[in-house]
């Protein structure tokens, strides 16, 4: 079966590097002495804690509660003693510290009672609320919560019913020396496949499909083979194999490549009636719903400058050199980077805990991947433009990052970039391009928040300023109706006559009350006998 | 002759009747000068410039009567924003008004705190909570960290705390090449 491709302007093609680390089957890791699991593993709000020091926990107990809608949740990778709930160094770039549980294993690795969902009887809000608290983000390195992907549009364009037209299941996994998602679609393709039919039809999609680069034939081989023995009810599923070219695996890319909608600047790709998802998703959601089991541990590689490459299968919050100390790190190891070469980035300490988003530890060593050379002034090439997969300018781009001219750097579409790591690649320049376009996303963020605040502070100012004026107003309001009721008192009609009728008036009220008063109380010798 | 006159005349009244009708037509409420110069500055409301709040001094500096170097909180960026827009010269802060600090947020130590309300009144954007006798608190993400409640407090509880940098806030540096003196060859 054959099926039309399409392809995505740019692109490069580096060395994948991907067979030392697939000669051996995933493997598992004794337990650490130590997890440190952080509360904020996905986009969105933080956790908030929901165990104290001394605590035991159960494997698959919820630690960690999901923040509002746009968060997920945390769970206990193992059964053990809560040591400490602490800031502790995060995997992330900045080196900086966030709230972290820290667990100490006891050995037996209990699970907490895991039922399985009745996914199909009950409401999607439901089941979506579910795989919030299973903690499902995005695996493929976004960790964007899952549950929030799959609401099924409203009506999507281009599709006879209501739901989706194309599940998009992304096992292509361009980035060189990563094989994790490779590893899983060889070994547990069926479980993979299975979650893709349940999302298929959660999401109401009509056809399902996966695309697999063409340089890992053994996973679309096996791929092929799971859906051949789903038989009758695998037949909405297609296993497409796609050209080697990185960055297909980029969900904007894929999606172009297997269905070839372009999803326009600023709009989602459900309102086209598709929607992408990681291979290691799909088969975590497989898990929380067919079993019950919330997100505990992911497939991560271990390549570069190690003696054994391989993939295993950790829990969340193992340290990262505990990982690669199976792998047998060489000895002029000098930094562990998250991600691959091309978008990865170096962790600040060797310790940090492996995440939700670590798809893979590359051990670094100033052989393997020397210094970049130093940068040059920018010659308006354009290799740049050629190799951008999103169709940016990407020296435009740059040139007003680096004047730190944000304003123009949007207008060149900054946010589309995917730092995908095409334009540095290809520069001939050899200028860290997308080193610049992360400043400045940052940079701009950090002004919207400023300008939030400050926005927010004026209304505050406002309010109370207009409140004060209010106040102000209600109290003169008041002494002057207390006023007004005292002259009806004492029997003077407010409106008549002139203020010094009134002040006359007032003054013979006062003197005719001083004297009843008088009269009233005994005399002054008299008082307490 | 008369015929000129007259035509120049009527000419006049057209034109003087067009704009007279576009300037009640198309009148603009406020100054939108002072609404750019008030979006640029802070909004700590701290009055460090002299003034009683942003927006008195962003008419101040509309009419010509205050210098663009007058807010601290806004620091060196405020006032280049404010010399590109107004077309004047940049210059440094003005040191009678106080030096540029970084980001910070009033604390009470709520050991101390005798609930005499004064901080409460103090605060221009409304962000302590409490009543008369009763512990006072900083709502922090309120907090503009202008330190207008520091002066009242007759026991010296309130502290400014510096904002730390997290995971969220953290900005990626701007990409300098490390220049190291080339080793020498043995």
């Amino acid at each position: 079966m054959l099926r039309r491709l399409f392809a995505f302007n740019g692109g490069v093609k580096p060395p994948t590097h991907k067979s030392s680390s697939t000669r051996a089957a995933i493997a598992t890791l004794p337990l650490p002495p130590e997890l440190v699991i952080p509360l904020h593993q996905s986009i969105g709000g933080t956790p908030r804690p929901l165990v104290r020091a001394g605590q035991h926990v159960l494997k698959g107990q919820l630690i960690g509660a999901a923040d509002g809608n746009i968060s997920a949740a945390i769970h206990a990778s193992t059964s053990g003693r809560v040591v400490a709930v602490e800031a502790r160094v995060m995997a992330h770039a900045s080196g900086l510290s966030t709230l972290c549980v820290v667990i100490a294993p006891d050995g037996e690795d209990a699970w907490v009672e895991c039922r399985p969902v009745p996914w199909r009887s009950l409401p999607g809000d439901q089941v979506r609320d579910l795989l919030r608290d299973a903690g499902i983000v995005g695996l493929g390195g976004a960790v964007f919560p899952s549950h929030l992907k799959l609401k099924p549009g409203p009506g999507s364009r281009g599709s006879s019913k209501g739901g989706l037209r194309h599940l998009v299941i992304n096992g292509a996994e361009c980035e060189p020396f990563i094989t994790c998602d490779d590893m899983q679609m060889r070994e547990q393709a069926n479980a993979i496949l299975a979650g893709a039919t349940i999302m298929g039809e959660l999401l109401g999609a009509e056809e399902i499909l996966v695309g697999i680069e063409d340089n890992k034939p053994e996973a679309v081989a096996a791929m092929q083979a799971a859906s051949g023995r789903l038989g009758e009810r695998g037949g909405r599923i297609q296993i497409v194999a796609v050209p080697t070219r990185y960055p297909a695996g980029g969900a904007k890319q894929l999606i172009r490549v297997l269905t070839g909608i372009e999803v326009p600047h600023g709009e989602r790709s459900t309102d086209y009636g598709v929607q992408c998802f990681n291979t290691g998703t799909v088969f975590a959601i497989h898990e929380a719903l067919e079993k019950g089991r919330p997100l505990l541990s992911r497939i991560v590689t271990v390549a570069g400058n190690v003696e054994r490459p391989g993939n295993y299968e950790v829990l969340f919050g193992t340290p990262m050199d505990y990982v690669v100390a199976r792998a047998g790190p060489k000895p002029d190891t000098d930094r562990f980077i998250m991600g691959g070469p091309m978008m990865g980035y170096a962790m600040p300490s060797r310790q940090v805990p492996v995440v939700k988003a670590t798809n893979c530890i590359l051990v670094g060593s100033p052989a393997l991947f020397p210094p970049p050379a130093p940068e040059m002034p920018c010659i308006r090439c354009g290799e740049c433009a050629k190799a951008c997969p999103a169709d940016l300018q990407p020296f435009e781009m740059y040139w007003h990052s680096r004047a730190k001219s944000f304003g123009k750097a949007q207008e060149y579409h900054l946010f589309d970039c995917i730092e995908c790591g095409c334009c540095t690649y290809v520069c001939p320049s050899h200028i860290p391009l997308v080193d610049y376009f992360r400043f400045a996303k940052s940079e701009i963020w950090a002004r919207e928040r400023e300008k939030d605040s400050a926005d927010a502070a004026r209304d505050r100012y406002e309010f109370r300023q207009h409140r004060e004026e209010r106040e102000k107003e209600e109290r003169a309001a008041r002494l002057a109706a207390k006023a007004a009721a005292t002259k009806a008192r004492i029997g003077i009609d407010p409106s008549a006559g002139g203020a010094d009728t009134d002040d006359q008036a007032l003054i013979a009220a006062a003197i005719r009350r001083t004297q009843s008063a008088t009269t009233d109380l005994p005399p002054a010798g008299e008082s307490g006998t | 002759m008369i015929a000129a006159i007259l035509v120049m005349a009527l000419g006049a009244v057209v034109l003087g009747a067009a704009l007279g009708y576009a300037a009640v037509r198309f009148r603009v409420e406020g100054d939108p000068l002072v609404e750019k110069i008030d979006a640029i500055l802070p909004q700590t409301q701290c009055g460090q410039c002299g003034f009683p709040g942003c927006k008195p001094y962003a008419t101040a500096i509309a009419k010509g009567e205050a210098e663009i170097n007058q807010c601290p909180p806004g620091g060196e960026e405020g006032i280049r924003k404010l010399a590109d827009l107004l077309g004047r010269e940049a210059k440094p802060l003005s040191a009678e008004h106080g030096v540029e600090k970084p980001k910070s947020v009033a604390v009470i130590d709520e050991n101390l705190c005798i609930g005499c309300t004064l901080c409460i009144q103090a605060c221009p954007v409304d962000a302590i909570v409490g009543a008369a006798k009763q512990m006072h608190t900083v709502v922090d993400s309120l907090c503009t960290g202008c330190e207008l409640c520091l002066p009242p407090c007759p026991v010296d509880c309130i502290a400014m705390v510096p904002i730390a940098e997290t995971v969220e806030t953290w900005k990626w540096r701007y990409p300098v090449i490390p220049i190291k003196p080339r080793q020498k060859v043995a």
